[in-house]
């Protein structure tokens, strides 16, 4: 083999990926981006304008928001004590690991379907409700924004907890029994030193929650109905039911920018606050 | 140090445990009973509906295809996915991390749109059909997961090994099968295994891909929970739920379940 075949030998190893990539996500992607824009020849902002001017819109824009940033709050408000409980007090670590792991292997079809089972009509909840006296008839706690939010938690909340365990064991358990020996409480070590610590792990799983949320298809598709959408079904809805792909494009442009602006200013946030990866 | 107990912090997460864990076991039990309507607690004891999922031949198509897509399209992620993440180790070359980003981007992008855009051009205007047009998604999904565990376990292998090999008059290409390849068979191992698992459960890309007739097992369930609600889809979940246990102590055995998640 001659030495300049030797220099570009990494050029034949990077490119049938590259292409690959290239020719079925770049291009279409770009081109779809480009067609939001020149609509017909010429450049145009009406795709967007009508969009943002669109009620419906903003409320399915809205609704996406709220309901992400009220499952990232819940995730957050319980996969903390959780992930803390794990990494410093379980002595079954490796099972409890395991166990928030299963979920998230489980599809979240099966998982969606368990909420319909318990929440609807004749569902566990509703059987107590009835049984201690709180409500005469069964209550609707499916197809709306409540079992939408619940279906959420369940479905992000194992990966909150991974990402907090990864920082918390990373945490030296002498920096706490320094501070202990000094005469900290428990509840302030944890307030000064655990608590500072695991802020970068709760950014990182809060952009995972919040990102999951906002793309995810199946949760909102099968516990939802059609006046909670949300912006994937409603992706789902201009390109499948109504084949309006100029709108579907226009809609599926706002869902990029908004995931990767979030995840890209929080993940940088989330480095440059983790003091121990510095 | 001695682990103290911690009563409020362990009902809590007992208590999430509960919440996260609970409904799969309902959907477990439920799949015993001999009700015609799915309701928790059930009466009686039937293995009816197991059988009635094996009867269904639109579950047994799909599911077939669903595994064959998952293993086809994370074969072709390797195949594209291994030599890349090689060069990115072994080779200095201007836009490393350009090409790196470009490898790892399909999951920055929402499946959702990612399954659009597919439908727009691959299937539409490129007139591909059912089968390809879900091997090339699918294979969109599968190759940042090979070039992330794949480029992190290339990161532990000196490649000193690799040169004193070359030096000792080995060729390349048997120092790669028989020198680099041994060394991250566990990284190329678990990459699979998320790729697998991950490309089998995919909904919002398959949505927009499938055609009446040629569909995944996902949304066939899918579809199947809008107008039925009998216990055959618990069966059916409990059969998926067992099968990824399997799969889990499986990985807990040989790789660790650490290395994967």
């Amino acid at each position: 083999m001659t030495s300049r075949m030797r220099k570009s030998f990494w050029l034949l190893l990077v490119l049938p990926g590259s292409l690959f990539i290239t020719v079925f996500m770049l291009i279409p992607l770009f081109s779809v981006v480009i067609s939001t824009f020149f609509p017909e020849s010429s450049f145009t902002l009406s795709n967007y304008s009508g969009l943002i001017r669109n009620v419906y819109f903003q409320q399915v824009f809205g609704r996406s928001v709220r309901l992400s940033l009220l499952s990232t709050l819940l995730c957050a408000l319980l996969g903390f004590p959780c992930a803390y409980y794990i990494s410093r007090y379980s002595k079954h670590k490796g099972i409890m690991m395991a166990f928030a792991v299963f979920p998230l292997f489980t599809s979240p079809v099966i998982r969606s379907f368990s909420w319909m089972v318990i929440l609807g009509k004749k569902g566990i909840i509703n059987q107590f409700l009835v049984a201690s006296g709180l409500f005469a008839r069964p209550q609707s706690l499916l197809y709306n924004e409540f079992s939408m939010t619940v279906g959420f938690v369940q479905l992000f909340l194992p990966q909150m907890i991974l990402s907090l365990l990864g920082v918390m064991d990373s945490i030296p358990e002498d920096l706490t029994e320094a501070a202990g020996s000094l005469g900290a409480t428990r509840f302030v070590s944890f307030l000064r030193i655990i608590f500072p610590l695991s802020v970068s792990g709760l950014v990182t799983g809060s952009v995972l929650v919040f990102t999951g949320c906002m793309t995810a298809y199946t949760t909102p598709q099968l516990l939802g109905a059609t006046d909670t959408q949300v912006l994937s079904t409603m992706v789902y809805q201009y390109a499948m039911s109504l084949r309006d792909w100029t709108q579907a494009s226009a809609i599926a442009v706002v869902m990029i920018v908004v995931t990767m602006l979030v995840s890209s200013v929080f993940n940088r946030l989330s480095r440059k606050i983790n003091p121990l990866a510095a | 140090m001695k682990k103290k107990h911690h009563l409020t912090l362990g009902v809590i997460t007992f208590l999430v445990y509960v919440f996260l864990i609970g409904p799969l076991l309902i959907i477990m039990a439920s799949s015993f009973g001999e009700q015609n309507a799915l309701v928790f607690p059930g009466k009686g004891f039937t293995l009816k509906w197991y059988q009635q999922v094996f009867q269904m031949r639109s579950f047994i198509n799909s599911a077939v295809l669903s595994i064959e897509i998952a293993l086809a399209a994370t074969a072709i992620a390797l195949l594209l996915g291994v030599p890349a993440a090689y060069a990115m180790n072994r080779y200095r070359f201007p836009g490393k991390n350009l090409i790196k980003t470009m490898f790892l981007s399909p999951v920055l992008i929402p499946c959702i749109v990612l399954g659009f855009i597919m439908l727009r051009y691959v299937i539409s205007r490129w007139n591909l059909s059912v089968i390809p047009s879900l091997l090339i998604g699918h294979t969109l999904l599968s190759i940042p997961y090979v070039m992330r565990v794949v480029t992190s376990s290339l990161a532990n292998f000196d490649f000193a090994m690799e040169e004193a090999a070359g030096s000792l008059g080995a060729a390349r290409g048997y120092t790669f099968f028989h020198i680099v390849l041994p060394n991250i068979r566990s990284g190329i191992a678990s990459a699979c295994v998320m790729a697998v698992i991950n490309s089998f459960n995919n909904v919002s890309l398959s949505t927009f891909l499938t055609a009446p007739g040629i569909t995944m097992l996902p949304i066939e369930i899918m579809g199947y929970v809008e107008y039925h609600f009998d216990p055959t889809i618990a069966a059916l979940a409990t059969i998926m739920m067992l099968v990824t246990l399997g799969v889990m102590l499986l990985i807990e055995k040989t790789l660790g379940l650490q290395s994967v998640v």
